[in-house]
């Protein structure tokens, strides 16, 4: 257990923008012990959140004022792979890139591959109903879970779902997966495991700006193709992105497009053509397809280290995890620009262009004064915008602390009454993340606030 | 549930006791001088958490203290007066190893390794450094690395001390259990020495005849200086020599600079950068007086530690108006002699070395100096050798300079891991590229089965001259 004020320092954040320092943290070894603590918790009244890695984007690890974390660094054995029925099972502090190097061996692999695959764990990952490139023809973490043990509030343990695929009764499993580690805590996971493709081809589609590359993924899909992912990249984080690492993007480029294709030979090798006549046709500049594992590694790498790279260009940023219906990209990503204007933020674009989950990305120095709410401000009209057009809040990464503010754009009060209501059924105490996903409830504001300093204006930028 | 043992050296007992804006906890909060993590290099970290899984600390504890991220979290508390430099905080800094994996990861860019070498600058600066650090650096940082004739005599005693049997003696007699922790361990790691010493210059070793051409074609000789260094020559005489001879036959003059001296590399990693930068201008001296001039002239390093300091000479002298501009210059012309080596067409090696070896990378190497491809390259001219890669052969394996020595628990636990990595690959020996990591390993392995080679690591330049000089041998 930490309980020393200067160690639970490194436990105040996560991922994301907020901050709150916990009481305690504790690592339990195993079931028994995660479940004793809850209960020694419920019985003092103490506000509980699980953590898992703590790269979450929402706040989702963050404790509650006076709570305390379970950490589950400790509580990472892969327990069992079933190579017959396909599934593991896993603790849920396994690391959720660990999971599929392992499981590699065997013929197969995870499916969801958030880009922070190689540090966050299956538990986050099932909190937060995790996506990734890959979720494009696969479904995100709730298509892949099929059983869980689950610590309740106060330390009662339960099972949802089962390793099979049909389950009779209430679909518990199904309502738990996203449920932001309000509901319980998986200490026992089974999950669903997918035989490795026999082929894969990556491109590369590289576009003089957003709007032919946007028209690019509108002619993909019109095409029937359903690539295994479809990913975009725009110019300013190409330029992060290069920064530190080379990704094979150029530098001149106004977007780019990273399409996965995967399958059998055959099928691979007719889609392909498909697909770079799409690009071309939209106006691509270059088209680079990757055969060897090596060069669709290197194409990754840019992508999956784009929001850590943004570091090179400004120390904060806020991401904002919009949905909006494929066909209106164009209108949503024009929109992001006029509010990086209207509110001088910096706003960088990669993201899941194949399901429409927008990522933009207002990148600021939490030091320059005002700066921090102007970026709020402008992701708030963001995300009404996304709702406006049909859209939703948040693709994968949860609404936590981050969002809670947004959600009565999408729900009425009825409708979040009705969620209470099913999380009151799991935990009527409401002692797990509390005050977190809805409006009300407590509020986080850290006590502990970073001493603004002086810093030369445009150090960052 | 128990925590990395730190001991409970409290300064504030209660949550409460940390103050909230602007207040500092106390006078000594705040970093202060001008040898200081950099804001704008602390801020750069976003964290998200993509190093963690590189840190060997992190993944052998599995909290958060003993991360990378935790530890500029601790760094930016300080900054921000939010804590002070406590025991309890230069606690957790001293758990880092160094090793940079993080750094070649952080997709922001944090430069950790500068910003963790300031950060000991400023815990020496106030005091604040544990017992057993301060004790290394003392009898060993400062009072043997940076004097040639002490070091020597030292390792005269130590010939002896093994030699004699004397060795054996003590080990027999218990005399090691009334030596305090860090000595017993120290004792233990003591190497087999490689005999004879290496002498450094002041000669050049002549570049030998080509083999391709049969002679030695006057365009393709070229002078280059090599850096002897503090324990490498006295501790891995062969290796230097290995060096030597594989550089000579690729068309070599090879300098080794009289008046040049350690590095400073952990002298550096300590936070004593006066040391260190005493000793980079010294070299500066030696290896700049001597073939600057020519063309293709490098300075060149079998030691991934050292090799990795040298290039941030400029860094480390940026303030300093006299040597500012020749320690950049001296940092451009640092290779890692397995970079030379593939850099140049290489003299194909002739003999064959019939084994079937692993690589350790050297973090310095691989993660400093983003060097892993080379090394492998060089392994890969040898005919008949068989390179199979180990799982995570980038990890640091637990000797990171002085560290085994700091923290001798969690560097055998380290080292550990890295020893089964290495005999699931089934490998009959060991290959890597820094002395360091060649005795931390070599120690590992001292207690494993098989013939002597497996229990002796080699240095990339030992197999490579291997080859050379198997080429004599008759066929077969």
């Amino acid at each position: 257990m930490i309980f020393h004020p200067e160690d639970l320092l490194v436990y105040e954040y996560d991922g994301s923008v907020d901050r709150s320092m916990p009481r305690a943290v504790v690592l339990p070894a195993n079931e028994d012990e995660v479940s004793r603590t809850l209960a020694l918790a419920y019985r003092e009244g103490v506000p509980v959140a699980g953590r898992g890695s703590g790269t979450g984007l929402s706040g989702g690890a963050l404790a509650a004022p006076g709570g305390i974390q379970i950490s589950f660094t400790r509580m990472n054995r892969i327990l069992q792979v079933d190579t017959e029925n396909r599934t593991a099972t896993i603790e849920p502090g396994v690391i959720n890139l660990d999971l599929d190097t392992h499981v590699r061996k065997f013929g197969m692999r995870y499916a969801p591959d958030p880009s922070s695959q190689k540090a966050c764990s299956l538990g986050g990952n099932i909190a937060e109903n995790a996506g990734g490139p890959h979720c494009l023809a696969y479904g995100t973490t709730t298509n892949h879970v099929l059983g869980m043990r689950v610590a309740l509030e106060d330390g009662a343990m339960v099972n949802l779902g089962s390793g099979a695929r049909e389950i009779p009764g209430y679909d518990l499993r199904g309502v738990f997966v996203g449920s932001e580690g309000t509901f319980g805590i998986a200490t026992r996971i089974t999950v669903r495991l997918l035989p490795l493709p026999e082929t894969v081809k990556t491109f590369l589609g590289v576009f003089p700006d957003i709007d032919s590359a946007c028209s690019a993924v509108s002619a993909v899909i019109g095409h029937g193709i359903v690539p295994a992912a479809l990913e975009m990249i725009d110019a300013l984080s190409i330029r992060a992105v290069q920064n530190v690492t080379d990704a094979g993007y150029p530098e001149d480029a106004g977007a780019v497009l990273l399409i996965e294709l995967e399958g059998l030979w055959e099928e691979v090798d007719e889609v392909s053509r498909e697909v770079e006549s799409a690009l071309w046709e939209t106006g691509a500049s270059d088209v680079r397809v990757a055969e060897e594992d090596s060069e669709r590694e290197r194409l990754w790498l840019g992508r999956k280290t784009a929001f850590g790279a943004f570091g090179t260009i400004a120390p904060n940023y806020y991401l904002v995890d919009g949905v909006v219906p494929r066909t209106r990209l164009t209108q949503v990503l024009r929109k992001v620009s006029e509010v990086s204007e209207k509110y001088g933020i910096i706003i960088a674009n990669v993201f899941h262009a194949g399901d429409g989950n927008l990522h933009p990305c207002m990148l600021f120095d939490e030091r320059e004064p005002g700066v921090k709410e102007r970026a709020m401000a402008g992701a708030a009209e963001l995300m009404e915008y996304c709702v406006e057009m049909g859209g939703s809040l948040s693709g994968e990464h949860g609404i936590g602390l981050e969002k809670k503010q947004f959600m009565p754009l999408v729900y009425t009060e009825r409708d979040m009454d009705t969620m209470k209501l099913v999380r009151d059924a799991f935990a009527p105490a409401n002692r797990l993340n509390p005050g977190k996903i809805f409006p009300d409830g407590e509020s986080y504001e850290p006590a502990l606030q970073r001493t603004p300093t002086q810093v030369d204006p445009g150090m960052y930028v | 549930m128990a925590q990395p043992e730190t001991p409970a050296r409290s300064t504030t007992p209660h949550p409460d006791a940390l103050q909230p804006v602007g207040e500092p906890l106390n006078s000594e909060a705040g970093f202060s001088g001008v040898d200081v993590p950099s804001e704008a290099d602390l801020y750069r970290c976003v964290h998200c958490g993509l190093c963690l899984s590189s840190c060997p600390t992190y993944t052998t504890l599995k909290v958060e203290t003993e991360s990378p991220r935790g530890r500029i979290a601790l760094m930016r508390a300080v900054h921000e007066g939010r804590a002070g430099i406590s025991d309890r905080i230069v606690s957790h800094w001293e758990m880092c190893l160094q090793c940079r994996a993080c750094e070649a990861v952080c997709p922001s860019g944090v430069p950790y390794g500068r910003i963790m070498e300031y950060t000991r600058a400023q815990t020496l600066a106030r005091d604040k450094r544990g017992a057993a650090l301060k004790r290394v650096d003392r009898f060993f940082l400062r009072g043997a690395l940076p004097h040639p004739r002490r070091l020597r005599l030292g390792f005269q005693l130590l010939r002896i001390y093994q030699r004699t049997g004397l060795r054996r003696i003590v080990r027999a007699s218990r005399l090691l259990r009334l030596l305090p922790g860090t000595l017993r361990h120290m004792e233990a790691q003591l190497p087999a020495l490689r005999e004879p010493f290496f002498n450094a210059g002041p000669r050049v070793y002549p570049a030998q005849p080509r083999q391709a051409s049969g002679e030695a074609a006057p365009g393709t000789t070229r002078t280059v200086a090599l850096l002897s260094g503090c324990v490498m020559p006295l501790m891995q005489g062969d290796t230097m020599r290995a060096a030597v001879r594989v550089l000579t036959r690729n068309g070599c003059n090879v300098d080794v600079p009289s008046g040049q001296v350690c590095c400073g590399a952990l002298n550096l990693h300590a936070g004593d950068l006066e040391t260190a930068r005493r000793l980079a201008r010294r070299n500066i001296d030696a290896f700049l007086a001597t073939g600057a001039g020519n063309e293709g002239y490098r300075i060149i390093t079998a030691s991934a530690g050292c090799g990795s300091n040298m290039k941030e000479y400029g860094e480390l002298l940026k303030n300093d108006p006299q040597y500012a501009e020749p320690a950049r210059r001296f940092a451009r012309m640092t290779m890692d002699i397995t970079e030379f080596l593939a850099s140049l067409p290489l003299e194909p090696p002739g003999g064959r070395v019939g084994r079937r070896v692993t690589y350790q990378d050297p973090c310095h190497l691989a993660h400093a100096q983003r060097i892993t491809g080379q090394p492998r390259e060089v392994l890969k001219a040898i005919p008949g050798l068989e390179l199979v890669e180990m799982e995570a052969s980038s990890m640091c394996c637990g000797g990171a300079g002085f560290y085994s020595m700091v923290q001798p628990d969690l560097s055998a636990q380290i080292l550990t891991t890295k020893l089964g990595n290495i005999q699931a690959t089934g490998a009959e020996q060991v290959v890597t590229a820094n002395p360091g990591c060649m005795m931390q390993i070599e120690e590992g392995l001292r207690s494993s089965d098989g013939p002597a080679r497996a229990r002796r690591v080699s240095h990339v330049v030992d197999i490579l001259d291997e080859a050379y000089r198997a080429e004599k041998a008759p066929p077969g």
